[in-house]
């Protein structure tokens, strides 16, 4: 919930210095390419764990954790911020007496850290009084000391500012002379230092990485007093500065000859295209409403996954814990036991914290639990749900699935959504091959807007750019398009899903869940996908 | 730290300003002790403090900016703070839009504190979940809810000779009930500046009686309905399109009040007559801080009078290029109304919607601030002045600005909160026609 003021604070409307608040401490870029030593991470850690032990705990985890943000925000000709920021402190999570306690700190001394244990199982042991059931931990064996980093070619801290600056400023210009009005662009890097360690007997330390690079094209016509945007079509990725590169061989372009892009990206060709775009827009036909097959492509299909998939199937919002903020879900325990027929057979849908690029890939979660893939979906039946250590048992499972997460060392970790996917069709099958099959319907690129009910059965998706598809041809941009679905119909409606050569990864970079409200990163690939006779609704009003 | 007094923020923040050997230097203080409980499934879940203060120094050599924090203040750290400020404004690319530190500015006191909101204890917190929990498991229902309070303080001064300093409290309590079987739910929100103010035991008792009355809803078919809005229903529709009333973004030809051709809608009739919104900081029901984030002084200013665009939004950087002046930005919306209240505005209505509640209120088209989201937690049929039965939620696509043209009437304005929008509001209860809802949900 939280995406759309963040989006609205950073970007179009900016009084821009509010952001480092959010976030931590204003830091000098070089802070940014420091590390901690482990052994003090480890020595801070330890004195934690003896100090929750010595106190009561049954049981305790310690997170030592440094989060460094850098956002390069641009319009135009001109820079408009560059902030740079480092939250660091030590969360402590324990079980005493059979209840959850947690404190936090960001006083980095033994002292603090043993301090705030003995806080957190003060907090757990006042909990108990009034827990009816106790904690269940499916059982983690410690793995000692560890470590793992995101796979990347270039760390993104270590770019200078005055190139990010200048790449930024690059692309603003090739956009204002390919016909844009007005360009913003922005640059949000990420990178989590985290060190977890438990009574478990798990020490892991974990270098994160992640970047995304959002940019809003505005064309207008004055006379009219119309004006059109389109966003970039890249994805945030849990990739380096690499990602940047532009490889021609992670280009993927469609039949209406839009580019998409998968492992890198080339943002001033996007930029140049889609101010081209932008005007087109300002001059395309409003859609007929009525039913259309749709074609959605996988820069677009990513949104659609996440709140029609990836949400329901969160277990803490299955068991009612989300009621009062996120809400619940309709995938309720017993479709699960009855095999519950959530899509056609085509569709296979997985969960997976392991992906390469993605934004929620690690090698451990945030409590320590290795990280795996496993199905959600399979041939179009519910068979499982996303569970976390305390989570587990309710499922008669015997493991957790390794997706519990927290946005701060001050956050209590709690299950988030992990990478949810859908699997690309096994028969071979081409975009220009898929459309050719498509009498009456709509092709759909980028993501817009998204609105979904609290129990994820009614909802309604725009997207960047439209093109009616006539008798197995793509005829005209259209504009004005929204879609309206009840989830496990359109689920059932997917009548075909291209080959993997198609697969592409999109993703959320500010998901919002909690109450005080946490956010987190997570991705969804997919290959363009086909569905039949769905509700399409004109958007355009008239103010009179 | 936490909370500072006057004296003990002005002390830190005159070193600061002494220490900086830059053009110009603003200092910001700022402290808060916030505390919450969260429960669901009739059990508390979690609850927590949080302690956080913090410094921040801004600094300016000609047009380059630097921004450093911190959060300790000894002498060696406020040195430090300033210097690594001026270290990365030297560094820093000109900007443009720079806009020098606001001059001496006098600010008038708001009653923003309450010791009681102050001074809540972990106790408390625990009693009002209590208070939720113990008649929804009486009643056979589940509750989930969330309650946070807390006390700050905003202290600034700068290298003109400007200072401010003031507390503040705030308390939001949100509570959704459902029916066991899971086919009723009812909500109920309270945002207020004292605690002194918030009965738990009475407004539970409006979620559950919505959780149990909504169950066994029936369809009616989308299209066009005159709707009762309860306040909070249509709270997050407003704030939400003033997001849009930036001069900037209307001068620039890319927002709804952008008029053809060029130019802006100020002053032009945009929506109904009985239409009137303002900012006041001093409102006694919805009080906020004397000055915005610029440092501006905030005083009441009207936005929408009589259905006439009254005021756009100025950076100082836009009204002295355009040779406008920039008021402070509005830390609260104060819409005019009547004295009726909801239920009053049923018992006029022949047929129609009464909605409790929207959700999930995203942008469809920013050209005519096109909405779209759902009613959740209570939406009732009414026929000849009352509510006949619960109906199924619906999906709206929907204007603001056209909802803002069919008003039928207006009820007495209350003070709502709206976990998606920065503003304290008094928004009144509505009614309206031809309101467009586009499809039914099932959700509950």
């Amino acid at each position: 919930m939280h995406r759309r003021n963040f989006l609205a604070m950073t970007g179009l409307t900016a009084g821009s210095l509010l952001v480092p608040s959010l976030y931590g401490r204003a830091v000098a870029a070089e802070v940014l390419q420091e590390t901690i030593d482990v052994k003090v991470k480890k020595t801070l850690a330890d004195a934690g764990l003896n100090a929750a032990t010595g106190s009561g705990a049954s049981y305790c985890d310690v997170r030592v954790g440094r989060y460094l943000r850098q956002f390069v925000i641009t319009r135009e000709d001109r820079v408009e911020n560059v902030v740079n920021t480092e939250s660091l402190g030590v969360g402590i999570r324990v079980i005493a007496d059979g209840a959850w306690g947690f404190a936090a700190t960001n006083d980095m001394t033994t002292e603090a850290v043993a301090r705030a244990a003995k806080q957190a199982v003060a907090v757990a042991k006042a909990n108990a009084k009034i827990q009816t059931v106790p904690v269940k931990l499916a059982p983690v064996k410690g793995v000692g000391e560890v470590s793992w980093k995101t796979p990347i070619k270039k760390n993104s801290m270590e770019v200078p500012i005055k190139e990010k600056a200048e790449r930024l400023i690059d692309v603003n210009t090739a956009a204002l002379k390919a016909g844009a009005d007005y360009v913003n662009s922005m640059m949000f890097l990420v990178n989590e230092q985290k060190y977890f360690a438990s009574t478990d007997g798990s020490y892991i330390d974990q270098d994160v990485h992640r970047i995304w690079v959002p940019m809003t094209l505005t064309a207008i016509d004055k006379e009219s007093g119309k004006f059109r945007t389109r966003d970039g079509l890249s994805a945030p990725m849990g990739l380096g500065y690499e990602y940047l590169d532009g490889d021609a061989k992670q280009k993927f372009t469609d039949p209406a000859g839009v580019t998409g892009y998968g492992l890198s990206y080339d943002m001033k060709e996007d930029a140049i295209a889609g101010a081209k775009q932008a005007r087109e827009k300002l001059k395309a036909p409003s859609v007929k409403p009525g039913k259309y097959d749709l074609v959605l492509d996988p820069s677009h299909m990513w949104l659609t996954i996440h709140e029609s998939v990836g949400h329901p199937t969160e277990l803490d919002r299955v068991l009612g814990y989300e009621a009062n903020y996120a809400g619940t879900s309709f995938a309720t325990l017993d479709k699960r036991e009855a095999k519950f027929q959530y899509g056609s057979e085509n569709v296979n849908i997985v969960a997976d914290k392991t992906q390469f690029g993605s934004l929620g890939f690690v090698g451990y979660d945030d409590e320590g639990v290795k990280t795996k893939k496993w199905d959600i979906i399979r041939d179009g039946k519910l068979v499982d749900y996303q569970a976390i250590r305390d989570q587990a048992h309710i499922l008669g499972k015997t493991e957790s699935d390794g997706c519990c997460y927290a946005d701060s060392w001050s956050s209590v970790q709690f299950q988030r959504m992990a990478n949810i996917s859908l699997e690309p069709g096994k028969k071979k099958l081409s975009v220009a091959d898929m459309i050719k099959g498509v009498e009456n319907g709509i092709y759909i690129v980028g993501d817009g807007s998204f609105s979904i009910d609290q129990q994820r059965y009614n909802a309604q998706f725009g997207g960047q750019l439209f093109y009616e598809i006539k008798n197995g041809k793509i005829t005209q941009m259209i504009e004005d398009v929204a879609y309206q679905i009840r989830t496990p119909e359109f689920w059932n409606a997917c009548s075909a899903i291209c080959d993997e050569s198609d697969y592409r990864l999109g993703g959320s970079f500010f998901d919002g869940k909690g109450q005080p409200g946490q956010v987190s990163a997570v991705s969804h690939g997919s290959s363009t996908s086909r569905f039949n006779g769905i509700n399409v609704i004109n958007t355009a009003r008239s103010l009179g | 730290m936490g909370i500072l007094t006057e004296a003990e923020a002005k002390a830190i923040l005159d070193k600061v300003i002494k220490l900086s050997k830059a053009d110009e230097c603003t200092a910001t203080l700022s402290g808060s002790i916030n505390g919450n409980i969260r429960f669901a499934l009739n059990n508390v879940s979690t609850s927590g403090i949080i302690t956080n203060t913090e410094l921040g120094v801004q600094v300016a050599f000609g047009k380059r900016v630097g921004i450093a924090t911190i959060n300790a203040f000894d002498d060696a750290s406020l040195e430090r703070v300033v210097r690594r400020a001026e270290d990365l404004a030297r560094l820093a690319p000109e900007n443009p839009e720079f806009m020098p530190a606001v001059g001496k500015q006098t600010y008038t006191p708001t009653n923003t504190f309450s010791e009681a909101t102050a001074t809540v204890t972990p106790e408390q917190r625990a009693e009002v979940a209590a208070k939720s929990i113990t008649p929804c498991k009486q009643a056979k229902l589940i509750a989930a809810g969330f309650l946070s309070d807390g006390q700050g303080f905003q202290a600034f001064a700068n290298s003109n000779g400007n200072f401010g300093y003031q507390k503040s409290t705030s308390m939001d309590y949100t509570c959704t009930v459902r029916t066991e079987d899971g086919r009723g739910s009812g909500w109920v929100a309270r945002n207020l500046q004292s605690v002194a103010d918030f009965k738990p035991d009475t407004e539970i008792q409006i979620a559950m009686k919505k959780a149990a009355e909504s169950a066994d809803a029936k369809a009616l078919e989308p299209g066009k309905y005159t709707v009762i809005m309860e306040p909070a229903a249509s709270a997050g529709l407003i704030s939400f399109m003033m997001n849009f009333f930036d001069a900037r973004s209307a001068d620039e030809g890319r927002s709804f009040l952008s008029k053809k051709g060029g130019g802006n809608k100020l002053g032009e009739q945009v929506y109904d007559p009985r239409v009137t919104v303002y900012a006041d900081p001093s409102h006694p029901d919805a009080a906020v801080l004397p000055w915005d984030g610029e440092g501006l002084p905030r005083k009441r200013l009207p936005i929408i009078e009589k259905g006439k665009v009254a005021s756009l939004q100025y950076s100082r950087y836009w009204a002295q290029k355009q040779g406008k002046t920039a008021d402070a930005s509005p830390g609260n919306l104060i819409m005019e109304g009547g004295t009726k209240s909801t239920m009053d505005l049923v018992r006029s209505t022949q047929k129609g919607i009464l909605v409790t509640r929207t959700w999930y209120i995203r942008m469809v088209d920013p050209q005519t601030v096109l909405l779209t989201g759902l009613t959740r937690d209570g939406t009732f049929y009414i026929e000849n002045g009352q509510i006949k039965y619960p109906i199924k939620n619906f999906r709206f696509n929907e204007s603001p600005v056209i909802m803002l043209n069919n008003i039928e009437e207006l009820g007495k304005p209350v003070r709502v909160g709206d976990d998606e929008s920065p503003f304290v509001m008094m928004i009144p209860a509505m009614k309206l026609r031809d309101f467009t809802f586009t499809s039914l949900s099932d959700a509950v």
